[in-house]
């Protein structure tokens, strides 16, 4: 319990890496009228000392038609055959009792661009195995134009059907490794 | 290197198809230029007969396109688009989309029309076609205009500035079968 005091008021030290099936990498973004979701299944991600890094696997995106999937790891989008790993590495910083920022660098397509992360942390704290874990729910905001994503149909009153503006989202179970 | 050329005119004096044979005689040693002409006889689109296999013809052009390392279209324009023929045999090499031929496939499209704009439109519409098949749709871009006045009474291309573009298009859709070695 110590550990819980030590560490509430800054960073964990020492190396966490991502509990996946306890994790979620998603992403949703304007379509139409409604918001349309999606997720990135396979993913790692680790916090080493407060330097958050992570990488996911662009082939493993799933969304509701097979179809669609297709086209979304066609060069029209992720271009998935040539770019095949989407990444993020920044430094993690609190900025309230539970608020954190993430500042960084995310890869898409193979071009990289700043990208700020916000949200909050939990823990750590010790589970009901023994081992230490840390919750982080991250967010943040793109435009995939500015990644080479610049595919659009028009609605019948003539405005794109598709936004530019994806907001990322990471939901992340850290377990602490062992020295 | 192979290029697979598609032309979407099946007119025996097609000024598309004789650009892609001139296309065919620019080519540089090592690439070889072949041009399709199964056109006419694939079958309209029908789910119920894509197998698979699917028809004879239509297998022959999954495999060519498969085994290309590139295509490249020239195609008319016909109601400002392109003509259907094309357009049916691209909806049978696209299924199913997840797997399709064209998927990742470097593609060139350029075009030609008798008026004074070259069938820019169909080209454009082509583009979004193959995109949404999942190819790899280059920059290329190159509309023939007022075609009657650029070939001889041969039908063939007698016009130097076109033949430029094209060994410049041919060779940007090259770049892109393999962007690294090019880069080297």
């Amino acid at each position: 319990m110590s550990t819980i005091t030590e560490t509430q008021a800054g960073i964990p030290t020492g190396t966490f890496a991502a509990d996946t099936v306890h994790s979620t990498l998603s992403f949703e973004v304007p379509y139409a009228v409604a918001t349309f979701r999606g997720e990135v299944p396979r993913f790692e991600a680790k916090l080493e000392d407060g330097r958050l890094t992570g990488a996911a696997q662009i082939s493993s995106i799933t969304v509701k038609e097979e179809n669609l999937e297709a086209h979304l790891l066609s060069p029209e989008f992720f271009d998935a055959d040539r770019h095949p790993v989407v990444s993020f590495a920044g430094d993690l910083e609190r900025t309230g009792e539970t608020a954190v920022r993430v500042t960084g660098e995310v890869t898409i397509k193979g071009i990289t661009r700043p990208a700020v992360l916000e949200g909050t942390i939990v823990g750590p704290a010790v589970d009901h195995f023994g081992a230490t874990r840390v919750g982080l729910e991250l967010t943040t905001v793109i435009d995939r134009t500015a990644f080479g994503m610049t595919w659009n149909m028009p609605l019948p009153n003539g405005q794109p059907a598709l936004g530019n503006d994806v907001t990322l989202t990471a939901h992340l179970t850290l377990v602490a490794q062992e020295a | 290197m192979r290029v697979l050329a598609i032309s979407g005119s099946l007119r025996r004096d097609s000024w598309n198809t004789a650009l892609l044979r001139a296309l065919a005689e620019e080519a540089p040693s090592g690439v070889e230029v072949v041009l399709w002409d199964g056109l006419k006889s694939i079958p309209a689109y029908d789910q119920d007969d894509d197998g698979p296999p699917g028809p004879l013809d239509v297998e022959s052009l999954r495999a060519l396109v498969r085994e290309a390392d590139a295509v490249f279209f020239a195609t008319p324009e016909y109601n400002s688009s392109i003509p259907g023929a094309l357009k049916n045999a691209l909806d049978w090499a696209s299924r199913p989309l997840s797997t399709n031929a064209f998927r990742s496939k470097p593609v060139a499209v350029i075009s030609s029309s008798a008026g004074a704009f070259g069938g820019v439109w169909a080209a454009a519409e082509l583009r979004k076609v193959l995109g949404a098949m999942g190819a790899r749709v280059t920059d290329v871009e190159l509309a023939v205009g007022h075609a009657a006045e650029k070939f001889d009474d041969a039908g063939h291309l007698a016009d130097d500035d076109v033949r430029e573009t094209l060994r410049d298009s041919l060779a940007t859709l090259l770049a892109e079968v393999d962007p690294v070695a090019a880069a080297a």
